[in-house]
C-alpha cells in the first residue's frame, strides 16, 4: 500500500466506509460541546463571572484534552478507525441531506489532541498574561468559542459542518484580533482578516455546490468514494476553489496579507489561532480531501506551487521585519506553505505535512508564548531593535525559545529536523524537472529561516542591551506563564522524532492518507539531501549571527530594492490597495451618487408621470392619499377597459 | 381543533384590540401600552396552537373558511394558509409584541397620540395577518393595499427626519404597484371565469400572451414591494424615517408580502409566464445582491443601510424563487422569516441605538462599544445574522438558495455567492465605525449613551436571539413546514430538481 501511495498520481480512492461510533466514543460531540457552553456562559454571564471566568475557560479545556486523550486511545483498539456520530438532521430539503454529525479517524484525533493539548497550555499561560486586563473574562469567552469552532471544523463528517466550524474559527480569529477594539489598528487588522477569509470562505462554498450538484452529497464518505466518477475538469475547479478557501485560512499566497496584520491581538491569541491550530485550517483541509486533490495532477502541481512561493516569501519578508510578532507572522506562513508544499506532494507526503504541522504546533506556539513573556517584561514594546541582552534577565524564557529557534531551523534532534527535512527530500522526488525546482525552493527556504530566526534571535537575547529609557530591570515572567513554555520547549525538543515514527501508521487508516515513510526516487540521494539541508542552515545561522552578534540600529536604516521590497510585504499590500480597495471605494461612492440622482430620480419620474405631475410629491397629507387612490383607480379602470377590449377581440 | 376559524379569528382579533386602545383616552398611555402589548400576547397564543394544528403531511391549505362578500362578483372572505403562510403568520405574531415592546417610548418624542400609535400598530397587525392569509385573489388585493395606511400614517405621523417625504413616497411606490396588480386581478377574472377563488383561478388555462402580460401587473406590483432593483428607492428613505419599531416591521414583514406574492401568485397561477420572465427576474434580483450590498457599504446613515442590506437580502430570495429547485425555493422561503428575525432584531437594535444617541449618523458614533457594551454585542450578533454567519438561521436560508440555485444554473449561484463577502464588508465596516475604534467623546457627553440595555430591552431581544440560534443549528421544524408547499409549488410550474450530473455508485444508504 505504502509504495502505491508515496508517488503522485496516486490512485483514485476506493470506496469510503465509516463506522458508527459507540461506547465512550459516541460521546465525542462533548468536545465540542464543553467549551463552547464554556464560552456560553463566559459571555452570557457578564461582569458576574469575573473573578472565576478565566479558571473555567482553562478547566474546559483541560476537560476537553482528557476526554480528547481517553477517546484517542478508544479509537486505537478499533479496526476501523474511522467512526461517525451522527447528532440530528442539520438541512433535508429534497435530495439534498446534510447530517449535524462528527467523524473522529487517525486524522482528526490527532487535530483534536494538537488543538486542546496546545490550547490547554495556552489558555493556562493566558490566565497570567491577561490578568491585567479588564476584559480576561470576555477574552475566555472567545478563546473557548474558537476551540469549539475549530474542533467542529475538525470532527465535521461532511463539508458543510467543516464550513460552519470554519466560518466559526473565522468569528473567533476575528473577535480576538480586534480584542482591544478601541484602537482602531485593531478593529481594522480584524476586519481585513475576516474580509479576506471570507473569500476563500467564497470559494469553499462553491466548492460544496459542486459536491453537490455533481455527486448529490456533501458527506465525506459519499465524495471520497464518488470522485473517481467525476471528470479531469471538474475535479480541478473543485480542488482549485477548495484550495482558494484554504488559502484564506492558511494565509497562503494570494489571501496571506491579513495574517502579520493579525498580530494586533493579544499575543496567546496569536499562539493558539494564527500559528498552531486555525491557520493550519487550510492543511487539514487538503488533507481530509486527498481523494480530491491525489485525482489530479495538475491540482497538485497548484497546490505544491503555492506552498513553495509562499514558503519563500514569508522567509524573505520575515527577514526584513522588526516587530518581533510580525517576524514570527511571516515565519508561520513560511512555514504553512512547507505543509502545503507536502500535501500538494501527494502520498506519503501527506503524513510529513501533518507532522510538520503538529510540530510546528508545538515549536511556534513556544516562540510565540516566548515572544509574549518577553513582551510581557519589556513594557510591551515589540521592536527587536529595542531589545538585546535578554538572556541574563530572562533565563527561561531565553532557554525555551532556544528550543523552539533549534527546532525551527531544524537542528538534528529537535523536532523541525524530523518534520521539515522530509519535505524537502519529499520535494526533490517529484519525477520530472520541478523535483530540482521545488527541492531547490525548499531547500533555499531553510537556509532563509535559519537566517531570519537567528537573526530574532540573537536581536532578542544576545549582543548589547537597545532598551527604551523607561526599562531598568526586565523581569522573568511568573510561573504560569513559565511552566506552559517549559511544557512546550519540551515539545519542541520530542515531538519531531516521536512523531515521524508514529503518525505515518497512525495515519493510514484514514482515508488515502499516509502509508510508510517510503524511500522514494529522489533525484538526488537523501543523504545529500539531508547534508545540503544542514549546510545552508549552518550557512544562515552563521550569516545572521555574524551580522547582528553586535546589535544593530535601533533605527531601521536605509535599504536597497529588496530589503526595500520585503519591508513592504513585496508590495502585495499596495496592490491589494491599488486593485481592490481604491476602486471598491471609488465604485461605491459613485452608485451611492447615482442611486440618489439617478435611479431614485428616474423612477420618481416614472411614478410621478404615471400618478400625475411630480407637483404633488410635494403637496403633501390634505387629500392626497384620497386623490391618488382616485387616480389609481381611473388608470386602472383604464388599463381593464384595454384589456377588455383585447379579450373581445375588438383590437384583433 | 382544525375545525377553529384560526385564520379569521387571527386577522380580526388584532382589529378589535386596536379599536380597544385607540378609544382609551390620550391621557393614559401606558394603559394603551399594555392593553395593546397584551393583545399581541394573544394572538401569539393562537398562532402558536395554530401551528401545533397545522399537519406538515396533510392537505396543502389548511384551515380553509369560506364566507360570502359580494356574491355577484364572485368575491367571498376566503381563508387558507398553506406552509409557506403558516410560517410567514408566525413570524408576524412573534415580532409585533416585540415591535411593540421595544417601541414602548418611540410615539412619546411625536405631539401626536400615543395610544394611536399603538392601534395603528395592531392595525397593521390585523392587515399583515389578512394579506398572508388571504385566499382569494380579491381580498389578497383589498388587504395588500389597506396594508398601505396605517404605515402610512406610523411613517408620515411617527417617524423621523423627511417623514412625510418618505411616508408619500412609499404611498405613491405602493400606489402604483398597486394600479398594475389591480388590472391584472380584474383581468384574472375575466379569464379566470368570473371567479377569484385562488383554488379555482390555479386551474385555469391562460393563453400565452395574456398570462405574460397578468403575471407582469402582479410582478411589478410585487417588484415594487419586495422591493427588487431598481423599483428599491422608496425603502431607504421609509426604513430610514420611519421609527424603529415600524421599520422593523416595514422589512421583515410588509416587504415579505411581494416575495409570498410571487410564490402564492405569478407561479402558480402563471408558470409559463414565469418560467418566460424567470431569466429577467433573476438578473434584477442579482443585480440587487450586489448593487444594494455596495451601496449598504457606502452608506452614512445606520437605518438606511440596514434598509439597503434589506434590498441585497430580497436579492437571494429572488434568486431562490426564480431557480425553481425545492433547496432554492425552500430557502427563498425559509429566507423571508430568517430575514423578518434577523433583520427585525438590526432595525430593533439600531432603533435603540439611536434613540440613545439622537442621530441616525455614523458619523456621530465611533467607540460606543465602550460605553455600552452588550447594546454593542447584540448589534454585532445581529450583523452577524445579517452576513449570514453559520450558526445563525440566515446561513441555512441562504446556503440552501445558493445551492438550489446552483443545480440550475451555476453563473446565477457564483455571482450571488460574492454578495456573502460583501455582507460581511457592510456588517463589519458598520459595526467598526459605529462601536469599535476611539471613543467619540460627544458621546461622553450624553446620558443615554451611559446606559447599557435596560430589562425591557433585553426582553425584546432575548426570544430574536434564542430564535436565530436554534434556527441557525435545527432548522427542520421550520423546513418541515416549508417543504410541502414549495414542493407543490414546483409541480405548478412543472419543474422537478436535477439529478446529480454523475453518477454515483455508493448510495448513502442509511442516513
Amino acid at each position: 500500500m505504502g509504495e502505491i501511495l508515496t508517488n503522485a498520481p496516486a490512485e483514485p480512492a476506493g470506496a469510503v466506509t465509516y463506522a458508527t461510533a459507540d461506547g465512550l466514543l459516541a460521546s465525542v460531540w462533548l468536545l465540542v460541546a464543553i467549551p463552547l457552553v464554556s464560552a456560553a456562559v463566559l459571555l452570557l454571564l457578564g461582569r458576574r463571572a469575573d473573578r472565576w471566568g478565566h479558571w473555567l475557560g482553562v478547566s474546559a479545556i483541560g476537560v476537553s484534552f482528557v476526554l480528547g486523550l481517553v477517546s484517542f486511545f478508544q479509537l486505537r483498539g478499533l479496526e476501523n478507525k474511522s467512526v461517525e456520530l451522527s447528532l440530528w438532521d442539520f438541512i433535508t430539503v429534497g435530495d439534498l441531506r446534510v447530517d449535524f454529525g462528527l467523524l473522529f479517524d487517525p486524522l482528526s484525533a490527532l487535530f483534536v489532541l494538537l488543538i486542546t493539548g496546545v490550547g490547554f497550555l495556552i489558555h493556562l499561560y493566558a490566565v497570567e498574561y491577561m490578568s491585567h486586563d479588564g476584559g480576561r473574562r470576555r477574552f475566555f469567552g472567545y478563546f473557548n468559542l474558537f476551540v469549539a469552532a475549530m474542533l467542529l471544523l475538525v470532527l465535521g463528517n461532511n463539508y458543510v459542518m467543516l464550513y460552519v466550524g470554519w466560518e466559526g474559527v473565522g468569528l473567533a480569529s476575528y473577535l480576538l484580533i480586534s480584542f482591544w477594539q478601541d484602537r482602531p489598528s485593531a478593529a481594522t487588522a480584524g476586519k481585513k482578516a475576516f474580509l479576506m477569509n471570507r473569500v476563500g470562505d467564497a470559494g469553499l462554498a462553491i466548492a460544496i455546490f459542486i459536491m453537490f450538484a455533481t455527486l448529490g452529497t456533501t458527506q465525506y464518505d459519499e465524495v471520497f468514494s464518488n470522485v473517481g466518477a467525476l471528470t479531469g475538469g471538474t475535479v480541478l475547479v473543485l480542488g482549485l476553489l477548495l484550495l482558494l478557501g484554504a488559502t484564506g485560512k492558511s494565509g497562503q499566497f494570494p489571501l496571506q496579507a491579513w495574517l502579520p496584520d493579525a498580530m494586533e491581538g493579544p499575543t496567546p491569541v496569536s499562539a493558539l489561532i494564527h500559528a498552531a491550530t486555525m491557520v493550519t485550517a487550510g492543511v487539514y483541509l487538503i488533507a481530509r480531501s486527498n481523494p480530491v486533490f491525489s485525482a489530479n495532477t495538475t491540482l497538485q502541481l497548484v497546490v505544491v506551487s503555492v506552498g513553495a512561493l509562499t514558503l519563500l516569501m514569508g522567509c524573505i519578508i520575515g527577514a526584513a521585519k522588526d516587530d518581533i510578532k510580525r517576524v514570527l507572522a511571516w515565519s508561520t506562513v513560511s512555514q504553512i506553505g512547507y505543509m502545503f508544499l507536502g500535501v500538494g506532494l501527494g502520498g506519503g507526503a501527506y503524513a510529513l505535512a501533518i507532522i510538520h504541522l503538529l510540530a510546528h504546533g508545538f515549536f511556534k506556539a513556544n516562540m510565540f508564548l516566548g515572544a509574549g513573556s518577553v513582551m510581557h517584561g519589556m513594557k510591551d514594546q515589540v521592536d527587536i531593535r529595542r531589545f538585546g541582552g535578554l538572556a541574563k534577565h530572562m533565563r527561561t524564557t531565553w532557554l525555551t525559545f532556544m528550543m523552539g529557534w533549534l527546532a525551527i531551523i531544524g537542528i538534528p534532534p529537535l523536532s523541525g529536523y524530523f518534520s521539515k527535512e522530509p519535505i524537502i527530500a519529499a520535494a526533490f522526488g517529484r519525477d520530472d524537472w520541478t523535483a530540482w525546482l521545488f527541492g531547490g525552493a525548499a531547500l533555499l527556504g531553510a537556509g532563509l529561516t535559519a537566517f531570519y530566526m537567528t537573526r530574532l534571535f540573537v536581536l532578542t537575547f544576545h549582543g548589547p542591551k537597545r532598551w527604551t529609557e523607561e526599562i531598568e530591570h526586565p523581569h522573568e515572567s511568573p510561573k504560569l506563564m513559565t511552566v506552559p513554555l517549559i511544557l512546550l520547549a519540551l515539545g519542541s525538543i520530542g515531538a519531531g522524532f516521536l512523531l515521524s515514527t508514529s503518525v505515518p501508521d497512525w495515519l493510514t487508516a484514514t482515508a488515502g492518507l499516509g502509508g510508510e515513510h517510503a524511500e522514494h526516487e529522489t533525484v538526488l540521494p537523501h543523504i545529500v539531501i539531508t547534508t545540503l539541508s544542514l549546510l545552508v542552515t549552518v550557512l544562515g545561522v552563521g550569516l545572521a549571527w555574524f551580522l547582528f552578534r553586535n546589535g544593530t540600529a535601533t533605527a531601521p536604516q536605509p535599504a536597497g530594492v529588496l530589503v526595500t521590497a520585503a519591508r513592504r510585504n513585496l508590495y502585495t499590500d499596495a496592490f491589494n490597495e491599488a486593485v481592490f480597495e481604491k476602486p471598491g471605494i471609488f465604485l461605491t461612492r459613485a452608485l451611492v451618487f447615482l442611486d440618489n440622482r439617478g435611479v431614485d430620480g428616474l423612477v420618481n419620474g416614472l411614478a410621478a408621470a404615471v400618478g400625475g405631475g411630480s407637483g404633488r410629491l410635494r403637496r403633501l397629507q390634505t387629500g392626497f392619499v384620497r386623490s391618488y387612490a382616485t387616480s389609481i383607480l381611473t388608470g386602472a379602470l383604464l388599463v381593464v377597459a384595454a384589456f377588455l377590449a383585447v379579450q373581445a377581440g375588438w383590437l384583433a | 381543533m382544525s375545525n377553529f376559524p384560526f385564520l379569521s379569528v387571527l386577522t380580526v382579533a388584532p382589529l378589535v384590540g386596536a379599536l380597544v386602545v385607540a378609544l382609551l383616552p390620550r391621557r393614559r398611555p401606558d394603559l394603551a401600552k399594555q392593553v395593546a402589548f397584551g393583545w399581541s400576547l394573544l394572538v401569539l397564543v393562537l398562532s402558536v396552537v395554530m401551528w401545533i394544528a397545522f399537519q406538515v403531511d396533510g392537505d396543502r391549505f389548511q384551515f380553509r373558511e369560506s364566507y360570502p362578500w359580494i356574491p355577484n362578483w364572485g368575491v367571498h372572505f376566503t381563508f387558507a394558509a398553506d406552509g409557506i403562510a403558516l410560517v410567514m403568520l408566525m413570524l408576524i405574531a412573534v415580532l409585533v409584541p416585540l415591535v411593540i415592546l421595544a417601541s414602548w417610548h418611540d410615539a412619546e418624542s411625536s405631539k401626536r397620540s400615543v395610544p394611536v400609535y399603538f392601534a395603528l400598530l395592531l392595525v397593521l397587525e390585523c392587515t399583515m395577518i389578512g394579506v398572508f392569509a388571504a385566499a382569494d385573489v380579491f381580498l389578497f388585493y383589498v388587504f395588500f393595499e389597506v396594508m398601505l395606511v396605517p404605515m402610512y400614517f406610523l411613517i408620515g405621523s411617527y417617524g423621523g427626519h423627511q417623514r412625510q417625504y418618505a411616508a408619500v413616497k412609499f404611498f405613491l411606490y405602493s400606489l402604483v404597484g398597486g394600479l398594475f396588480m389591480l388590472a391584472a386581478v380584474i383581468g384574472l377574472w375575466v379569464v379566470g371565469g368570473k371567479t377569484f377563488d385562488w383554488q379555482a383561478l390555479s386551474q385555469v388555462d391562460i393563453s400565452t400572451g395574456t398570462e405574460r402580460w397578468l403575471f407582469l401587473g402582479f410582478f411589478v406590483a410585487f417588484a415594487i414591494k419586495a422591493p427588487f432593483f431598481p423599483f428599491h428607492t422608496w425603502l431607504p428613505d421609509a426604513g430610514g424615517a420611519a421609527p424603529a419599531g415600524a421599520a422593523a416591521l416595514l422589512v421583515g414583514v410588509l416587504d415579505k408580502v411581494g416575495t409570498f406574492g410571487i410564490l402564492r401568485y405569478c407561479l402558480p397561477l402563471f408558470p409559463d409566464a414565469a418560467k418566460w420572465f424567470a431569466p429577467w427576474a433573476l438578473a434584477l434580483a442579482l443585480i440587487g445582491i450586489i448593487y444594494a450590498a455596495l451601496l449598504a457599504v457606502g452608506q452614512n446613515d445606520l437605518k438606511r443601510l440596514v434598509s439597503y442590506t434589506s434590498i441585497a437580502h430580497f436579492g437571494f430570495i429572488g434568486v431562490g424563487i426564480f431557480a425553481f429547485t425545492t433547496q432554492a425555493g425552500t430557502g427563498a422561503v425559509l429566507y423571508m422569516v430568517n430575514h423578518g428575525l434577523a433583520t427585525g432584531l438590526l432595525f430593533l437594535v439600531v432603533g435603540m441605538l439611536i434613540a440613545r444617541r439622537g442621530s441616525a449618523l455614523i458619523s456621530d458614533f465611533g467607540g460606543a462599544g465602550k460605553l455600552v457594551p452588550v447594546l454593542a454585542g447584540v448589534l454585532f450578533f445581529a450583523g452577524l445574522a445579517s452576513l449570514a454567519l453559520p450558526g445563525t438561521a440566515p446561513f441555512v436560508s441562504e446556503f440552501l438558495v445558493l445551492i438550489g440555485a446552483f443545480t440550475v444554473n451555476k453563473p446565477v449561484a457564483v455571482i450571488a455567492t460574492l454578495g456573502i463577502i460583501l455582507a460581511a464588508a457592510y456588517v463589519l465596516w458598520m459595526v467598526q465605525r459605529t462601536t469599535q475604534g476611539t471613543l467619540n467623546p460627544a458621546l461622553t457627553e450624553i446620558d443615554g449613551m451611559r446606559r447599557d440595555l435596560n430589562l425591557r430591552e433585553k426582553v425584546v431581544i432575548a426570544p430574536l436571539v434564542a430564535l436565530i440560534v436554534v434556527l441557525g443549528f435545527y432548522p427542520k421544524p421550520v423546513t418541515d413546514v416549508i417543504n410541502p408547499a414549495v414542493q407543490a409549488t414546483m409541480d405548478d410550474i412543472g419543474r422537478t430538481d436535477p439529478a446529480p450530473s454523475v453518477v454515483t455508485t455508493v448510495q448513502e444508504a442509511g442516513r
